[in-house]
């Protein structure tokens, strides 16, 4: 039998690297950036956080962790990486007008790169012989629930028994949304990411709002990465584990029509999908369990096709999404 | 007039791009309470000067000095501080949002929707503007989203407004409820300049007007005390004959018989309906109507490029006297078959050339597939074409290198004219060749047709000015909501007959 009080929960912790991911870019292409950085960003933002970690429980040694630092720091040291990473996608794509698409995907590789690099390098200086790092007196601070969620039945189960990090998501996806939706500032974010040269003549600074929408949306990615290494993975980074999930929140943004609060539901739902095939009887045939893994892709295909033939202007992406900004031409 | 206060004065503003002087020294007065027309033709640097005004140009050299006081205007900020509104020609306005959102864009403090919506009710009661404040952008006429426009810099309290050929989109009906807002405006004390080229407005609506030529300030009149005479003379520097050359129709016969011609539009609209006339060589067909008569659909059938509806006849009558049904035949089709066609259309960097690409790739679009090895492109004879195009057609271009989107309307006009001239076609379609352009670049591109005509092209002239259309055609083709409303002799035509042939169907009374 289907267990959904078990298959929520799990699915919810599928979902949070996707929202945090999806709402992240969908700040982000509000202002017109097209970030295909953000699988990088999640990358950067998690092994940033693996690295502080790393480093504070080795300072600590056998000694117990101080768990406002236990988290305090990684979570630091994860903003900032991201934070690195949003000025570096900002510089090439608005100071100097690089081409989106090139820069985002390069950020990809290189963040992609720069996990599985340091994630070596930590994984020869820990001295283990298992290809990956375990930081789970880490984790057990990130993943530190609410008290009663156990005594509370189903209830508690699928609404309580998550860490920080997940209402976090949540809670930053609806701010996210309230601010485009009802705050002058998001209503200037989406006049730049509409109509850079309307925002220009305006008076709104445009290259502020793409720095400042792209450098949030990858702080809030990044953390989708760090809720992945320290909650969802129990602590234990090996590298390439992270797959896909960058991809599957660009995806997002379009099933989303890029509203944050929609992304919460859709993030969710596509945690769902991505562990569907464990739920599945695969009556003895364990070759159709990963076909069944398939279903979060093509849901995604499906989707972008759905979205495509929509004709509502209001659920279309920024139209001036992915192109740079030149005041001075005619 | 003297006891009117100086609102803005420009001195000795310098502004250029790359090698191309847009203004040069400079210098103008701008008072409070009246309306002043800024008066140039294309290219002459007006938009670019009231541009910096509001701040989205900072001038190169120059002083701007606002109510007494020098001014810097860095940015439109810095412009809407010193009380300055600008209604751009192609409007800023953000489609998906809604008139409101659009008029408080860029302002500070908490959002307010409600209070904005009720600021802007007054001040459309205030000056007799009907705006939806709800109404998102994209369900708009153009004449809503100028309201929009002009109620945005009037929420900013602007008290000097800046129009940038605001009448080019209206309707005759609609440009007289603007000026009306207009005077209102000027009454009300505010300084106002409004961007032109169509005299008539001038004398209409202003007090001054202020001439540019080339970049440079020339003068300014008053306007009950001048001429349209003395307003030409001093916009095109010297005298022109407004006549335009009209040679006899050389050898003319039937080129192409277009029978029973109907295409109706993807939201079922009938924009052609039961169309037939010929076009004979050796002469120049223009074709009248009010805009959206149904002119870019005919245009386009005949080219290849528009779905037409079953027993819709296009014959192609070659010099031999052979008949080629071409009607739903795309334009390659049709130029395998050895017919060719040049088509000049409306929309000359979305249809007509390439604005990404140079003057010489542009010119390749056309030859690509005549010349040089297969499966590489030949280079040399487009370099030369369009160093011809260039010097011939004098194009005002820093090299034939140069992205065309840079080149300024009729510039670009020019090139694409040039270019389809030298394929030597048989058949050749323009649709408002001359829009947008001066009276120099007008009447160089009038002689091109006219040389065209004489070779024994057929030319087909879509056009919107009547005086024009009456000067240049052999005959005239009059449209009235997507029918034929008569086809008259170009040489015994007059004014009122075609007009009332283009409002009213076979021009009876």
């Amino acid at each position: 039998m289907f267990n959904l009080v078990s298959f929520i929960p799990r699915a919810v912790a599928q979902g949070i690297p996707l929202m945090f991911g999806s709402t992240g870019e969908i700040i982000t292409q509000k202002s017109g950036n097209l970030n295909l950085g953000i699988p990088g960003v999640m990358y950067v933002g998690a092994m940033s956080g693996v690295i502080g970690s790393f480093y504070y429980e080795q300072s600590v040694g056998k000694g117990n962790l101080n768990p406002f630092l236990a988290v305090f720091i990684p979570l630091i040291c994860s903003l900032f990486g991201s934070l690195l990473m949003g000025l570096l996608y900002s510089f090439l794509t608005v100071t100097l007008k690089a081409n989106q698409n090139v820069t985002g995907l390069a950020m990809t590789t290189f963040g992609v790169g720069f996990g599985n690099f340091f994630g070596e390098s930590l994984i020869k200086i820990s001295g283990l012989d298992v290809p990956s790092i375990a930081l789970s007196r880490t984790s057990a601070c990130f993943s530190a629930k609410l008290p009663f969620a156990k005594s509370m039945g189903w209830f508690g189960k699928v609404f309580l028994s998550y860490s920080f990090l997940a209402y976090l998501a949540i809670i930053v996806s609806i701010v996210a949304a309230i601010v485009l939706k009802k705050t002058r500032v998001g209503l200037h974010l989406r006049a730049v990411g509409e109509s850079p040269e309307t925002a220009d003549a305006a008076g709104i600074s445009v290259s502020k709002y793409k720095y400042l929408a792209t450098c949030i949306g990858c702080m809030i990615a990044g953390l989708g990465g760090l809720y992945y290494v320290m909650d969802y993975a129990c602590g234990i980074w090996s590298n390439d584990a992270f797959g896909d999930r960058g991809w599957l929140a660009i995806a997002l943004v379009i099933f989303a029509i890029w509203k944050p609060d929609v992304g919460i539901f859709a993030s969710i739902l596509f945690g769902g999908l991505y562990i569907l095939y464990l739920y599945i009887p695969s009556m003895g045939h364990m070759e159709y369990k990963e076909l069944y893994k398939m279903i979060p892709y093509v849901v995604t295909l499906v989707v972008l096709i759905l979205s495509s033939m929509r004709n509502k202007r209001e659920n279309q992406p920024p139209a001036k999404l992915g192109l740079p900004y030149f005041r001075e031409e005619r | 007039m003297e006891d009117k206060k100086i609102a803005v004065s420009l001195r000795d503003v310098s502004k250029r791009f790359g090698k191309v002087q847009a203004n040069s020294k400079v210098s103008l007065d701008i008072y409070n309470g009246e309306i002043l027309a800024l008066l140039g033709e294309n290219g002459s640097g007006k938009t670019t000067l009231m541009n910096m005004l509001a701040g989205l140009y900072f001038p190169d050299e120059g002083q701007i000095v606002i109510n007494g006081q020098e001014a810097i205007i860095a940015n439109p900020r810095d412009s809407f501080k010193y009380g300055i509104g600008m209604v751009h020609q192609h409007f800023k306005l953000v489609d998906v949002l809604t008139a409101t959102e659009n008029i408080i864009l860029g302002l500070n403090g908490k959002l307010g929707k409600k209070q904005a919506r009720e600021k802007i009710v007054e001040i459309c009661d205030k000056y007799g503007f009907d705006l939806d404040p709800d109404k998102k952008i994209y369900d708009m006429s153009v004449s809503e989203k100028q309201t929009v426009e002009i109620v945005k810099v009037l929420y900013r309290n602007a008290s000097i407004l800046i129009l940038d050929e605001p009448t080019a989109v209206l309707t005759p009906q609609e440009v007289e409820k603007l000026f009306n807002v207009l005077r209102k405006m000027k009454a009300d004390g505010k300084a106002i300049v409004i961007i032109t080229h169509k005299l008539h407005e001038v004398e209409e609506l202003s007090d001054k007007v202020a001439v540019l030529r080339k970049g440079k300030y020339i003068g300014t009149l008053i306007t009950k005390e001048t001429t349209i005479q003395e307003m030409t003379d001093m916009m095109v520097g010297e005298s022109i004959n407004l006549d335009i050359e009209r040679p006899d129709p050389v050898n003319p016969k039937k080129r192409i018989e277009v029978k029973n011609l109907s295409v109706v539009s993807d939201d079922g609209l009938k924009k052609l309906d039961d169309v037939s006339f010929d076009i004979n060589s050796g002469e120049i067909l223009g074709i009248a109507g009010i805009s959206g008569c149904g002119q870019k659909e005919l245009l386009e059938a005949i080219a290849g490029l528009q779905k037409t509806c079953d027993g819709s006849s296009i014959t192609y009558i070659g010099d031999d006297g052979s008949k080629e049904e071409i009607v739903g035949m795309d334009p390659l089709k049709v130029s395998r078959m050895g017919i060719s066609f040049s088509f000049v259309p409306e929309d000359r960097l979305g249809m007509g050339l390439v604005g990404n690409m140079d003057i010489v790739n542009n010119m390749m679009l056309r030859s690509y597939r005549n010349k040089g090895i297969p499966g590489f492109v030949e280079r040399k004879e487009p370099r030369k074409l369009a160093e011809d195009v260039v010097n011939e057609l004098n194009v005002v271009t820093p090299g034939i290198t140069t992205p065309v989107r840079r080149l300024s309307g009729g510039n670009v006009q020019k090139v694409l004219v040039g270019r389809e001239i030298a394929s030597a076609p048989k058949v050749l379609l323009t649709a408002y060749a001359v829009r947008g352009l001066d009276i120099n670049s007008s009447l160089m591109i009038y002689d091109l047709l006219n040389q065209q005509k004489k070779k024994g092209v057929a030319v087909v002239f879509v056009g919107e000015d009547l005086d024009v259309l009456l000067a240049l055609s052999d005959r005239i083709l009059v449209m009235c909501g997507g029918k034929v409303s008569g086809i008259i002799d170009g040489r015994t035509a007059d004014k009122n007959k075609v007009g009332l042939l283009m409002t009213k169907l076979g021009g009876e009374e």
